[in-house]
C-alpha cells in the first residue's frame, strides 16, 4: 500500500516531447547542410562554423552569468542560432567578424528581449544584418567553391587579424588560375553582369554563394525531415516559395530579357535556406493558421521586389525580418473563428 | 499505414490530440464484482447540485436500496443504500477532491443475503413524459461519465425548445477507460432500454450511438442488435481525444455547433453517455436506485487490472487491498489521465462521478522533465485546441494575469478543460491550469462586483 500521495492537476500525461527535443532536431537537420558547406569550402568553412557557433554559445552563458540565470545552453536554441548564421556567411569571412556577429546575434537578437521565447526577430538574421552593415564589403567578397586546395589552405581573408579589415582575395583567386567570375554567387552574376547560371547547378550546389545556402536540394531534403516530425510548419515555405515563384513567374512574362525566369528565383541565393530554416523559426512566426500563409506570402513579396529593384542581390533576409515584426499585428487579424461563436 | 488511411474515412472534428490509448489491459477482461467493504462512505453531494439531503438516523438499520437522502429541490438526486446495514454516523468526511463534505458513514452488515430492495415495477408504458423524468430523478441517477448532471434534469427539455436527436455517447476518448466498451459488448439489451427511456423523456425521435473506431466490437454488436430498429443508428466515428466532448460529438454527428456557452438543446440534441443508458435501463424497470457503478481500474501500479461494479462509497484503501497495488504507486487520479483528479487521501470514496481508477508509477512523464521553458510559439497548443482558441496567447496572459482580456478578447470561457493544450505543450506550461485559476478568479470578481 502506498504510503505518500501525490497531489497534481489534470491532465496527468504529457506527450513526452520538449523543447530541447525540437531544437536538437533542429540542430540534426542542419548538420547535413554544415558538412556540405565544409565539402564545399573546406576548412576556413569548418573554422567559420566553429567560431560563429562558439560565439554564439559564450555570449549566452555569459548573459545568463551576469543575469544571474540558469544555464539555457542545454534547450540548443543558441547553437542553432550560431549554425544558421554561420551558414548565411561567405566561406571567407573573417573570423572574427563571424565572432562579432555571434555576438550581436545572441546578445541583441535575443537576450535583449528576454531570452528565447520572448525575441521578435530571428537572432541569426539581426547578426547578418549588423554585419551586412558593419562590413559590407567581406559579406559580398565570394571565393569560388571545390578548390583543390581547401582541406588544406585557408581563405586568406578568414584569418584577418582582429579588428583589421581583410585583404582583398581578388588577387588571391586569380593566383589560382579560375575564371574569377566563377565566384560570383549566382544572384550577383544576374544582377551586376547579367549572366545566367543553368537552373540544374543551382539545385544541387553546384555554385559559389555563402556557405549553407547552395543546394537548395539538400535544404529541402533537411527540411522535409523536419516537417514529417512535425517540428517544422511547412505551410511557411510553401507560401514563401509559392508566392516568390507567382509573383517573379509573373515580371518574367512581362520582359523575359530583363527578369529572371521564377525557377533560378527559387533556386539561388539564400531564398530556400531562409524559407525553411529561418522564416520557421517557431518564435517569430505566427500562430493563427490564416497568420502563417499571409506571413509566408509577405516575405516571398517582398523578396522578390528587393532582388529585382532593389540595390542588393539578396532580399531573403530584410523580407523575413520585415515578415517577423508583423507577426503581432498578423495574428491579431487572423484570430481563428472559435466552436460555437454566434455569427454577427 | 492502410489502418490510419481507412481511420480518415471516420467522421471527427478539427484538431484535437491522439495520446497512447492504454485500453488494451483491460477491454478484452469481462466486467467483475468487488465485495461489500466493511464501511461505506456516502458523501451527500455525489452529483453536480445541491446535495441531496438525509432522511437517516444514526444507528438506524437499512436494506440495500433503501434511499438515505432525498433529493433537494430539482438540481438534484436522491441517495440510496448500497449494503445493508447500519448507519454509524453522519458526519464530515474527506471528498476526493480535498474539502470535507457531510457523509453518511453505512456498517455493512457482513452475514446479510444483501438482497437489494425495489420499489414497485413501472409500466414504462404507462408513464407520462412527466412521470418517466420524475421516476429518473427518484432513481438517483447522474451522468456517470464524470460531469455526475442529474440525469433528470438534463432529459428536461425546457419549454419552447425541442430536441429530435438523442445522441448516445460511446466515444470513451479518455485514455486507459473501457466501461463503456464493456458495457456496449455485454448489456446491449440494458443500453436499448436507457436509450427508448431518454428517447421517451426527451421527446427525441431517433438516436445516434457514437462510437470511437478503437472499440468496433461494440460497433458490430450494437449494429447487429439494433439493426431492426430504424430509429437508432450506430455510427464510428475516428478514435481521437476528445472525441467524447459532448458539444464536440453533436458537431461530428449531427453537423450543429452548439452556440457558445448555450446547451445542446438550443440545437436541437440532447447527450447521454453510454454508462448512463445502460444503468437507467437496468434500474428503471425495476424502480431500483443508483447504488454501484462499473469503473476501470487500471494503471502501471495496478496489479489486477479491470473493470469492476464497485459499491458506491467503497473507500479507495479497500479497493486497493482487494485488486493489489504496487508499495510505491502514489499518483492516484479518479477518472481519466486527461480530465480526472488526483485523490487526496487513500480513505475518500467511490462516488456516482467516479468513472475510472488509475494509478499511475510515481515518477510519471512529467517528472523527469519538469523543467518549464518559456513559450516558443511552436503552435502545437494552437493545432491542438477543438475549440479553435488560441491556448498560447491565453497563457502569455495568464502569466501575466490579463485575467480579463483572457476572457472579453480570447474567449476563455469557451475553454472545457480538456487538457489538449497542456498535453502537447513542449514547453512544459501548465496551460489549461492557468486557465482554470483564470476563470475562478473571473467568476469571484463577477461575485463580488455583485
Amino acid at each position: 500500500m502506498p504510503q505518500e500521495i501525490e497531489i497534481r492537476t489534470s491532465p496527468h500525461i504529457k506527450t513526452g516531447t520538449y523543447v530541447n527535443d525540437i531544437m536538437r532536431h533542429v540542430v540534426y537537420a542542419l548538420l547535413p547542410i554544415c558538412g556540405f558547406a565544409v565539402y564545399q569550402f573546406g576548412i576556413s568553412a569548418w573554422l567559420l562554423l566553429i567560431f560563429v557557433t562558439a560565439s554564439c554559445l559564450l555570449t549566452e552563458a555569459l548573459f545568463n552569468y551576469l543575469s544571474d540565470k540558469e544555464n539555457t545552453l542545454n534547450d540548443y536554441s543558441a547553437l542553432i542560432t550560431g549554425l544558421l548564421l554561420a551558414l548565411t556567411l561567405p566561406p571567407g569571412f573573417p573570423l572574427w567578424m563571424g565572432v562579432v556577429a555571434g555576438f550581436i546575434a545572441i546578445s541583441l537578437g535575443k537576450v535583449l528581449f528576454g531570452g528565447l521565447g520572448f525575441n521578435v526577430l530571428n537572432p541569426a538574421l539581426v547578426g547578418r544584418a549588423f554585419v551586412q552593415a558593419a562590413f559590407p564589403v567581406a559579406i559580398t567578397t565570394w571565393t569560388p567553391p571545390y578548390l583543390t586546395n581547401r582541406f588544406v589552405e585557408f581563405i586568406p581573408s578568414t584569418l584577418t587579424f582582429p579588428f583589421s579589415l581583410p585583404t582583398p582575395v581578388t588577387s588571391w583567386i586569380q593566383g589560382l588560375n579560375i575564371d574569377s567570375l566563377s565566384s560570383a554567387t549566382p544572384l550577383g552574376h544576374f544582377k551586376f553582369a547579367g549572366l545566367d547560371t543553368a537552373n540544374l547547378d543551382l539545385f544541387t550546389g553546384m555554385t559559389a554563394g555563402s556557405l549553407g545556402e547552395n543546394s537548395a536540394l539538400l535544404i529541402l531534403v533537411c527540411g522535409l525531415y523536419l516537417a514529417f516530425r512535425k517540428m517544422l510548419n511547412w505551410r511557411i515555405p510553401a507560401a514563401i516559395l509559392l508566392s516568390t515563384f507567382l509573383l517573379s513567374a509573373f515580371f518574367y512574362w512581362l520582359d523575359g530579357s530583363k527578369y529572371p525566369d521564377p525557377f533560378f528565383m527559387l533556386f539561388s541565393g539564400g531564398l530556400m535556406l531562409g524559407a525553411v530554416f529561418m522564416a520557421t523559426d517557431m518564435v517569430t512566426a505566427p500562430l493563427t493558421p490564416t497568420g502563417i500563409w499571409l506571413y509566408g506570402f509577405l516575405i516571398g513579396f517582398v523578396t522578390v521586389i528587393i532582388r529585382l529593384f532593389g540595390g542588393l542581390p539578396e532580399g531573403i533576409m530584410y523580407a523575413i525580418l520585415l515578415g517577423n515584426v508583423t507577426v503581432p499585428l498578423l495574428e491579431a487579424i487572423t484570430q481563428p473563428r472559435i466552436y460555437g461563436s454566434v455569427k454577427k | 499505414m492502410i489502418n490510419w488511411l481507412k481511420s480518415l474515412s471516420y467522421k471527427t472534428f478539427p484538431h484535437g490530440i491522439h495520446p497512447d490509448e492504454h485500453k488494451e489491459e483491460t477491454r478484452h477482461i469481462g466486467i467483475q464484482r468487488l465485495p461489500f467493504a466493511p464501511e461505506l462512505i456516502l458523501p451527500l453531494a455525489q452529483h453536480f447540485g445541491k446535495p441531496s439531503k438525509a432522511i437517516v438516523r444514526m444507528g438506524q438499520e437499512v436494506v440495500r436500496g433503501e434511499p438515505l437522502a432525498k433529493a433537494d429541490g430539482f438540481m438534484s438526486v436522491p441517495l440510496h443504500a448500497p449494503v445493508s446495514g447500519i448507519i454509524k454516523s453522519i458526519e464530515l468526511k474527506p471528498s476526493a477532491r480535498g474539502p470535507k463534505t457531510e457523509a453518511i458513514v453505512l456498517q455493512s452488515y457482513t452475514g446479510a443475503a444483501q438482497r437489494i430492495l425495489y420499489g414497485m415495477p413501472h409500466d414504462l408504458e404507462a408513464l407520462s413524459q412527466e412521470e418517466l423524468l420524475q421516476a429518473i430523478q427518484n432513481s438517483g441517477m447522474v451522468g456517470l461519465g464524470g460531469a455526475g448532471f442529474p440525469s433528470h434534469a438534463k432529459l428536461t427539455i425546457p419549454a419552447g425548445n425541442e430536441v429530435d436527436t438523442l445522441i448516445v455517447n460511446g466515444c470513451e476518448c479518455e485514455p486507459y477507460l473501457t466501461t463503456d466498451d464493456r458495457l456496449m459488448r455485454e448489456y446491449p439489451e440494458q443500453l436499448l432500454q436507457g436509450i427508448r427511456i431518454a428517447m421517451k423523456a426527451s421527446g427525441a425521435k431517433r438516436a445516434i450511438v457514437g462510437i470511437e473506431n478503437n472499440k468496433i466490437e461494440a460497433v458490430k454488436s450494437l449494429q447487429a442488435h439494433y439493426a431492426d430498429f430504424e430509429d437508432i443508428t450506430v455510427e464510428a466515428v475516428q478514435t481521437k481525444y476528445p472525441q467524447g466532448s459532448e458539444k464536440l460529438l453533436i458537431k461530428v454527428l449531427l453537423g450543429r455547433e452548439v452556440p457558445s456557452g448555450g446547451f445542446p438543446y438550443q440545437v436541437g440534441a440532447v447527450v447521454q453517455n453510454v454508462a448512463t443508458l445502460a444503468e437507467l435501463g437496468k434500474l428503471l424497470p425495476q424502480n431500483q436506485g443508483l447504488i454501484e457503478r462499473l469503473i476501470t481500474i487500471t494503471g502501471p501500479g495496478i496489479k489486477k487490472p479491470g473493470n469492476y461494479i464497485v459499491p458506491l462509497g467503497t473507500p479507495l484503501r479497500f479497493i486497493l487491498e482487494q485488486i493489489g497495488v504496487s508499495d510505491d504507486s502514489g499518483y492516484m487520479v479518479f477518472g481519466g489521465p486527461m480530465m480526472g483528479s488526483t485523490v487526496s487521501s487513500l480513505d475518500v470514496p467511490v462516488i456516482k462521478q467516479v468513472s475510472g481508477l488509475l494509478v499511475l508509477n510515481q515518477g510519471a512523464a512529467q517528472d523527469e522533465n519538469q523543467k518549464i521553458y518559456p513559450c516558443i510559439k511552436c503552435g502545437r497548443c494552437v493545432e491542438a485546441c477543438p475549440v479553435l482558441l488560441n491556448p498560447s496567447m491565453l497563457g502569455q496572459l495568464a502569466a501575466k494575469r490579463h485575467y480579463e482580456t483572457m476572457a472579453k478578447k480570447f474567449h476563455l470561457m469557451d475553454c472545457f478543460e480538456c487538457g489538449c493544450c497542456s498535453y502537447i505543450c513542449p514547453s512544459n506550461i501548465p496551460l489549461v491550469q492557468y486557465f482554470r485559476i483564470a476563470k475562478s478568479i473571473n467568476r469571484e470578481k463577477a461575485m463580488a462586483a455583485k
